[in-house]
């Protein structure tokens, strides 16, 4: 009863306090922003009185956990929902973007336009669906790998919401114009904040869960969890550090200028990769792959010596993203050593996750969760090696500032992110509604074909194109001046575009299908189907031939 | 696990793996080493950017153009970062300094050439020019897939306060003066307008470029100030004596 009334007045002033702000403020998009905010409090504050009822607050909308005989599965599948949803949806922006760049009339300005969607796409797939996938995944391995329930259940239902409404002011502010201008950390001060708050209480309820652990040793995928958010904690504070001018509108400044400000953002975004994309993800794969295959980790001293070398050596790699730019030559220089060492650890988690498929080699036939982590996998080995190769200084003068990056952005958010993550949800979504299987393994096959295929029309176009338009920038004729205009490259590259359109559109209608499977599986049905992988055995035919009635005789 | 017959160094390890609070401080510590020997010596080290004459702060119109040009996140198809090349010296001028962008909060170099560098794309192009391509770009070049941003001209300049603006920038490390704040409200307005007493703003801003550039002088829109922006790009260093400092420093290897 008390905390109730204390929980409806902190609702109360969230309420108005936004109402306040929304009022003085002279930033309309600031203000659409305290809208949302103010529209949040007036659900929880109706969430709340209802919880008033005792009866009613065991069915309320946040699911308390079910006791320390079960573990906490509510988040999980609350995150596995929102990962399907967020997937669409940054997919669903992709195509659109991409179909802009081929089709520029498909622009609608001014919320439609390319330069506010392009950050709406990149951060639905990163933080929507990639941070959905592992908040969802984090909490459930973290609970089966310490054999202990969720510590802090209440904070880890705040972490998903309020990462929720993370995600739509980030959102909504890119269509309204509110950006600071960095990529990967477009949102301004007060959105960074807030996320500052959700991410100290995501660690607080990963570590305390580690703190109650049933089991003596930590086991690896938790290593990487813990190391993905204190590093991206670390990342997200110094990048994002910014001068508000005034607490009553959106806009701020960096804190830092020019050359240091470049350095710093790009130490934050190339660990954005390294860290969300990539240290997470292994996390992930560390748990699930394992798990699926039915068989132990391949090696236990591989996974020390990768983890620790990967995590000190990605710090290192963000310059390389700086090459001949006014960044001094020392840090350039600096980033690529590193960046070409951090193939090899990169490769010892992609060997520690195909050798453990060893003894299990014929279910990349059979199943067809298995084949995606393989192609995941092979995937993210493929990057880690195509990674250090651009990083290298006369690579990248020809490669940067092109579509070729872009290609090798997405042959790893798609191929290793993407695949990792539609394997380890049709893994979760039949344990986690208790279903007997998923509604179709031939649907997955489906999903990854379209999947696949439409990566390698996306990787093949952008490849061509950054290639194209490196080469044509530098053509020069006999005559000792440029070739080409500018726009003449633009133009050479539109098929090239047309055809990056299909490609993301192919891996859209694969995560389509899945949605469909997923939704299909959640409601409890099951598709009559052939099973997949087993050999055609009928009883009434296994038998000799029939001795024939007459020998003919012999002419 | 199928070699846990561990001696040496792995032994260690399981000491870590048993306490999550040394795992936390040891995984911190690897990861901040990386960002502390390449970012920090960038804000001491003198010569990480070198002097150059003529760099000065953006006055209120060009700063508040800038914000738009964040705002519609063009820094994700332009760069403002001229390599040291052949080729992209001859199609853009002198390759970047970086004291050309230290006023710059936050910097927008880029990272992708969608559309060409701008950071020098100020004077190349008349005011009609930029007007009318950011209008309809593809009447002004047909092969062009930039999108159309006719609602500039449209949109009245509304900037809530100037002068807490240029507050914000000197706090943090733009050497705006005491005047140029208490005048950024006017200067705004001035520079955009013929008509107006633009007082001494010419000479606390040098090379600022003083007239209508919407070709609407009745109004200051957002297109005044993008336009204001861009064609103020790349034209305040005098890059040619910046190579004759290289020309001085020649055989200097300390530098």
């Amino acid at each position: 009863m008390e905390t109730v009334v204390k929980r409806l007045g902190v609702w109360a002033l969230v309420l108005l306090a936004s109402i306040a702000a929304i009022a003085l403020t002279p930033d309309a998009g600031f203000a659409i922003h305290m809208g949302i905010v103010a529209l949040v409090a007036v659900i929880l504050i109706f969430a709340t009185a209802s919880s008033y009822d005792p009866l009613a607050k065991a069915q309320s909308i946040f699911n308390m956990p079910p006791g320390p005989s079960r573990y906490d599965d509510d988040v999980i599948r609350w995150g596995v929902i929102a990962t399907m949803f967020w997937g669409i949806a940054g997919l669903l922006a992709g195509v659109f973007i991409a179909a802009q760049l081929a089709f520029p009339q498909l622009n609608f300005e001014p919320w439609l336009n390319f330069g506010r969607l392009r950050p709406l796409h990149t951060s639905a797939v990163i933080f929507a669906f990639g941070g959905n996938a592992l908040l969802a995944t984090s909490f459930y391995v973290v609970q089966r790998t310490c054999r202990t329930t969720l510590a802090l259940p209440g904070t880890a239902r705040f972490v998903f919401w309020g990462y929720q409404l993370f995600i739509v002011l980030a959102a909504t502010g890119y269509l309204l114009g509110i950006s600071q201008g960095k990529e990967y950390a477009e949102p301004e001060w007060y959105v960074d904040l807030w996320l500052t708050v959700v991410w100290l209480a995501y660690l607080a309820v990963f570590v305390a869960t580690i703190l109650n652990r049933r089991e003596p040793h930590i086991y690896v995928a938790n290593w990487f969890y813990l190391a993905f958010i204190i590093t991206v904690a670390m990342l997200h504070v110094v990048n994002n550090l910014a001068l508000p001018v005034s607490l009553l509108g959106a806009k701020s400044y960096s804190a830092f200028a020019g050359v240091q400000d470049a350095l710093t953002q790009w130490w934050y975004g190339h660990n954005a990769v390294g860290f969300f994309l990539t240290a997470g993800f292994l996390a992930m794969m560390y748990y699930f792959v394992p798990k699926q295959a039915g068989r132990p980790v391949y090696s236990y001293r591989l996974s020390i010596i990768h983890f620790w070398s990967l995590i000190f050596l990605y710090i290192w790699a963000g310059p390389h993203h700086l090459h001949y730019t006014a960044l001094p030559d020392w840090a350039q220089t600096l980033g690529m050593v590193f960046s070409v060492m951090l193939w090899m650890p990169s490769w010892g988690g992609m060997i520690n996750g195909l050798m453990t498929l060893n003894g299990a080699w014929d279910k990349v036939r059979t199943d067809p969760i298995i084949r995606m982590m393989v192609l995941a996998l092979a995937f993210y080995g493929m990057s880690t090696f195509e990674g250090p190769m651009l990083s290298i200084k006369a690579v990248n003068s020809l490669s940067h500032y092109t579509d070729w990056t872009i290609g090798h952005v997405h042959s790893g958010a798609l191929g290793w992110n993407g695949m990792i993550t539609f394997a380890c949800v049709y893994y979760l979504t039949p344990r986690l509604w208790n279903r007997e299987r998923l509604y179709s393994l031939r649907m997955i096959n489906w999903h990854f074909w379209l999947a696949t295929l439409g990566i390698v029309f996306y990787a093949a176009s952008m490849w061509v194109a950054g290639i194209t338009q490196g080469l044509m920038w530098r053509e020069y004729g006999a005559d000792g001046y440029l070739v080409n205009s500018f726009v003449d490259t633009v133009a050479a590259l539109h098929p090239m575009y047309i055809l990056r359109a299909v490609g993301g559109l192919m891996y859209l209608a694969g995560a389509g299908i899945m949605a469909f499977n997923i939704w299909m599986t959640i409601a409890g049905k099951v598709r009559a189907e052939a099973p997949m992988g087993e050999t055609a055995h009928d009883e009434a035919a296994d038998r000799p031939l029939p001795i024939p009635a007459a020998a003919q005789p012999a002419e | 696990m199928s070699n846990t017959a561990n001696t040496g160094a792995f032994e260690g390890h399981k000491k870590i793996e048993r306490n999550v609070t040394l795992l936390a401080a040891a995984t911190l510590g690897v990861v901040a080493i990386g960002g502390i020997v390449e970012i920090a010596p960038l804000f001491w080290i003198d010569n990480t950017i070198e002097k150059v004459e003529g760099m000065r702060p953006y006055t209120p119109l060009e700063q508040a153009g800038r914000d738009i040009y964040v705002r519609e996140g063009c820094y994700v198809c332009h760069s403002q970062m001229i390599r040291p090349f052949r080729d992209e010296v001859e199609r853009y001028g002198h390759y970047s300094l970086a004291a050309e962008s230290m006023y710059d909060h936050p910097f927008q170099w880029g990272s992708k050439r969608t559309g060409p560098d701008l950071a020098r794309v100020g004077g190349r192009y008349s005011d009609e020019w930029h007007v009318q391509h950011l209008k309809a770009p593809r009447e002004v070049v047909p092969e062009s897939i930039m999108p159309s941003y006719s609602f500039l001209a449209e949109t009245e300049l509304h900037v809530p306060d100037v002068a807490a603006n240029l507050t914000s920038l000197r706090a943090v490390g733009v050497p705006y003066s005491d005047k140029d704040i208490a005048a950024a409200e006017a200067d705004l307005k001035a520079q955009a307008n013929p008509e107006a007493d633009a007082g001494d703003l010419a000479a606390r801003y040098p090379k600022a470029q003083i007239r209508d550039f919407d070709g609407d002088p009745k109004r200051v829109t957002e297109m005044d100030a993008l336009v204001a922006y861009l064609q103020m790009l790349g034209t305040l260093v005098d890059v040619n004596s910046a190579a004759a400092q290289e020309e001085l420093t020649k055989g200097d290897k300390g530098r």
